[in-house]
């Protein structure tokens, strides 16, 4: 089968596990990606890459992967995937591990392993405290090797602007824009992958990149996608806050016995090297003595959420302390150098010495465009790998696997891809790659035309904003609904907007309007979503419904596109392997029986 | 101090003559130079009034870890999201880096240098991806020298700092130290000789001039002269046995 050609969206983990499976099976590749594919949010992935490999006597296995990430997840995730994934990780690791990615060792020369959240077991490989750098450069170097063999052939600088769909809607390429000229341009293709990341940009300030608009997996949902689970977006509970940005202080920081406390005394001024034992709070691991610090981060998010409303953060501030200073600074350094470097640089204090003043910041959203079992969307030609889809994860993602997933979506997509490519009827196409490329034109040109008096970015502030304080961590059903109504208001607005730039060539505003535009459609299905879901579970929590909710919420929201605003709907969650339990990190697991 | 005051070089596009334009924000605290850009965005107008176009520049992870945001700022090349207005002299001069073509005011395109890690085959000739179980047993002490070559993020500051880096007279330094990165590696090492010979030409390794400004520039404090070092030795004994061979 000659001749087959893939589009892949997005330059990350998953976009390039996919691109180089389908390079190895022969076939072309075009890839997709805004910023050169080395320098895609995964860099910023820091603790490591979870794999059940068992080799500390612990009795692991992909089993116990499995549940404690079904169990993580609150029940909300499919769970043939989420044991396929888990089955699949230490094979990852390993092919990573022959690659040379320079995971740390053990005395023997063998793979170590750490702790990380919503676990008991050592599970977690690691390569310093920057293992998404490391994984993503082991796949940029690979897919370079192909590169270079003619198999895969880079567009970096480009933007993925919407799909190409042909009369019988089945995905036939896309149309992507080129960020220095603003040429529009058709490509076509037999399938297209997106694996375009996360949305993260919608609240404003995150531990997201400044790629992260989740504007391409916006313009495929206003095409017709389905976007399932919006509402968990997991926040981060151990974040730097910062003007630009909430920089991400790694879970490894508790996995290698970093603890969380506060002053038991309000407001207690005392530098926090002079209080001592006795006049600390450390809430996590009283209220959670079988897990401690490294409950699951929904739980962590809320706990330190709440210290810090009532008023018992560091200073009164909100802020909590995430002290590494009890352990060796050696061990710190050779475990977690990058990310101690990453707080002593943007902070001033050395946390080998001081302990590190942190904050709940939104990292990483669970839901994205539904996909089926083999990562295919409800578009026929169209697939999705990465954090921009929504399975495995359920309502809250268990730290470490989502370096483990992007690879295996991407290297199930690769396969799904090519089998769909190999079969499809091409037929139907006159003339909609032009069609398309004069939509989107029509839409620059009306972006680039118009004069009207409000500013794009106050617009994003205020969206950010308003979600950062209504749609996080806790959910009110009016403040939800004041937030759509924000939401309505702001796309109004949208259309008088002018894009300010009369230099067009590498012009950094007229593709920020067109994301904004996308990134106010997904704030809607977030948003709308959550107040829709009348219950707790995992990352999405109502005071008024503190209770998980099976007989009405166990299901998997799916939102879809109308012009007059997302149209949602409900599917059963394949349960068929676990059946629920309560979640409970208070006490220790409850094994359960091998299916 | 109520104002940062910065001195942007601006391009409108390539070949386009280069001018300073002065803006001016209200000061707050911990502002790093990205937050001042951002905020010049909003409204480009200069200090002295004029309405102006915003600014381009490149920006990704803001964490000094993609290595995008690399610019010339107060005379010295480094990532603009780490640089923090409080440790800076004010005026805050911002200059594209010289050694790459200038798209736009502080753009500048560096696919020269993922060219150049083609041709030094940066990575691990594998046999497949499908599952071959664990890589070759490594001691802690190689891994931690190789990890050091592997955060090497592409952001061209040491090609910037080196006198003898200029387009394509030379390889430069960060192409050299992957090289180490990969014949480091006891799988990677079976492909040494390509590599060597992606750094032996006209333009290889010994058009390095000693100067070391590459490793004071390096903002991963990679060991780039110790690469450079301990390459040239390869590179030498790899010449030499060919020599022998004939």
């Amino acid at each position: 089968m000659a001749g087959i050609k893939i589009a892949i969206v997005g330059g990350g983990l998953a976009g390039l596990a996919a691109a180089m499976k389908i390079a190895e099976a022969g076939h072309s590749v075009d890839l997709f990606s805004v910023v050169p594919v080395k320098r895609s949010h995964s860099v910023c992935a820091q603790g490591g890459i979870n794999g059940a490999v068992n080799t500390k006597g612990e009795g692991d296995s992909t089993w116990e992967h499995f549940d404690d990430t079904v169990y993580g997840g609150d029940f909300l995730a499919n769970q043939p995937p989420a044991k396929a994934m888990c089955e699949m990780a230490p094979s990852i690791i390993y092919l990573f591990d022959r690659m040379g990615v320079p995971f740390s060792r053990t005395n023997e020369g063998l793979l170590d392993f750490r702790r990380f959240g919503g676990t008991k077991h050592h599970r977690t490989a690691f390569a310093g405290a920057s293992t998404g750098q490391q994984l993503l450069y082991a796949l940029d170097e690979h897919v370079r090797r192909h590169e270079v063999a003619g198999k895969v052939t880079k567009y970096e600088g480009w933007e993925m602007m919407s799909l190409v769909l042909d009369d019988h809607q089945v995905c036939r390429g896309l149309v992507a824009m080129n960020l220095r000229s603003l040429e529009l341009k058709a490509f076509p293709a037999d399938a297209v992958i997106i694996a375009s990341g996360g949305p993260g940009l919608i609240f404003g300030k995150s531990t997201n990149s400044m790629v992260c608009t989740g504007s391409a997996v916006a313009a495929a949902y206003q095409q017709g996608a389905k976007y399932a689970n919006g509402e968990f977006i997991q926040v981060h509970p151990t974040s730097i806050p910062g003007e630009d940005k909430l920089r991400l202080m790694s879970e490894s920081a508790r996995g290698e016995g970093g603890r969380v406390w506060v002053p038991k005394n309000k407001g207690d001024k005392r530098s926090p090297s002079s209080i001592p034992e006795s006049e600390r709070w450390y809430f996590l691991e009283e209220k959670y003595p079988a897990y401690g610090n490294l409950v699951p981060r929904d739980i962590a998010t809320r706990e330190i959420f709440q210290v810090c409303l009532q008023g018992m953060g560091v200073n009164g501030e909100n802020q909590v302390y995430l002290d590494l200073t009890h352990i060796p600074p050696e061990t710190l350094e050779q475990k977690l150098g990058a990310i101690l470097e990453i707080y002593e640089m943007f902070v001033g204090d050395d946390p080998k010495r001081v302990p590190m003043r942190i904050f709940p910041g939104v990292h990483y959203s669970m839901g994205g465009l539904w996909v089926d079992f083999d990562q295919r969307t409800n578009i026929s030609g169209l697939l999705a790998a990465g954090e921009c889809d929504y399975s495995i994860h359920g309502a809250n993602r268990l730290g470490a696997n989502s370096l483990v997933s992007c690879v295996y979506g991407g290297f199930i997509a690769a396969p799904a891809a090519i089998e769909w490519a190999k079969n499809v009827q091409r037929n139907g196409s006159n003339g909609i790659y032009d069609q398309e490329t004069k939509r989107q034109q029509e839409l620059n040109d009306k972006l680039i035309k118009q004069s009207g008096s409000e500013n794009q970015y106050k617009l994003h502030d205020e969206m950010g904003k308003i979600m950062t304080d209504n749609v996080t961590v806790i959910r009110y059903n009016d403040r939800l609904k004041q937030t759509d109504e924000k939401l309505l208001e702001l796309t109004d607005r949208y259309n008088h907007i002018s894009i300010n730039d009369s230099n067009l060539w590498a012009t950094m505003a007229l593709p920020h309007a067109r994301q904004l535009k996308n990134m106010l459609d997904l704030a809607r299905v977030i948003t709308l979503g959550a107040l829709n879901r009348n219950e707790s579970r995992g990352a999405h929590y109502k005071p008024d419904f503190p209770n998980r909710d099976d007989e009405n919420f166990l299901k998997t929201t799916i939102a879809e596109y109308s012009g007059e605003g997302p149209v949602f709907s409900y599917e059963p969650v394949d349960i068929s392997l676990i059946p629920p339990r309560k979640r409970d990190y208070s006490h220790e697991k409850k094994e359960t029986a091998k299916a | 101090m109520n104002t940062v005051e910065i001195h942007i070089k601006r391009r409108e596009k390539p070949g386009a003559p280069q001018h300073w334009e002065i803006f001016e924000i209200p000061y707050r605290p911990n502002l790093n130079v990205i937050s001042c850009l951002l905020e010049i965005r909003k409204n480009p107008v200069t200090k002295s009034g004029q309405k102006t176009t915003p600014p381009s520049w490149d920006m990704n992870c803001l964490e000094q870890v993609c290595g995008i945001c690399t610019m010339v700022i107060n005379g010295r090349v480094r990532q603009s999201c780490s640089a923090l207005v409080d440790n800076l002299d004010q005026p805050i001069k911002l200059e594209p880096m010289t050694k790459f073509p200038n798209i736009r005011d502080l753009v500048v395109d560096r696919s020269q240098m993922f060219d150049h890690l083609k041709r030094v085959h940066a990575w691990v000739e594998l046999d497949g991806t499908y599952d071959l179980g664990p890589g070759p047993r490594m001691d802690q002490e190689d891994v931690m020298e190789r990890y050091a070559y592997s955060r090497c993020m592409t952001c061209g500051c040491c090609l910037e700092a080196c006198p003898q880096y200029d387009e394509d007279h030379y390889i430069g330094p960060q192409a050299i130290a992957q090289v180490r990165l990969f014949n480091m590696h006891p799988s990677g090492a079976m492909d040494r000789d390509e590599r060597l010979q992606g750094i032996m030409g006209d333009d290889g390794i010994t058009n390095c001039g000693n100067a070391q400004n590459c490793v004071k520039a390096c903002p991963m404090n990679i060991p780039l002269t110790k690469a450079i070092y301990e390459e040239n030795r390869e590179t030498v004994l790899y010449g030499l046995l060919g020599w022998l061979k004939k």
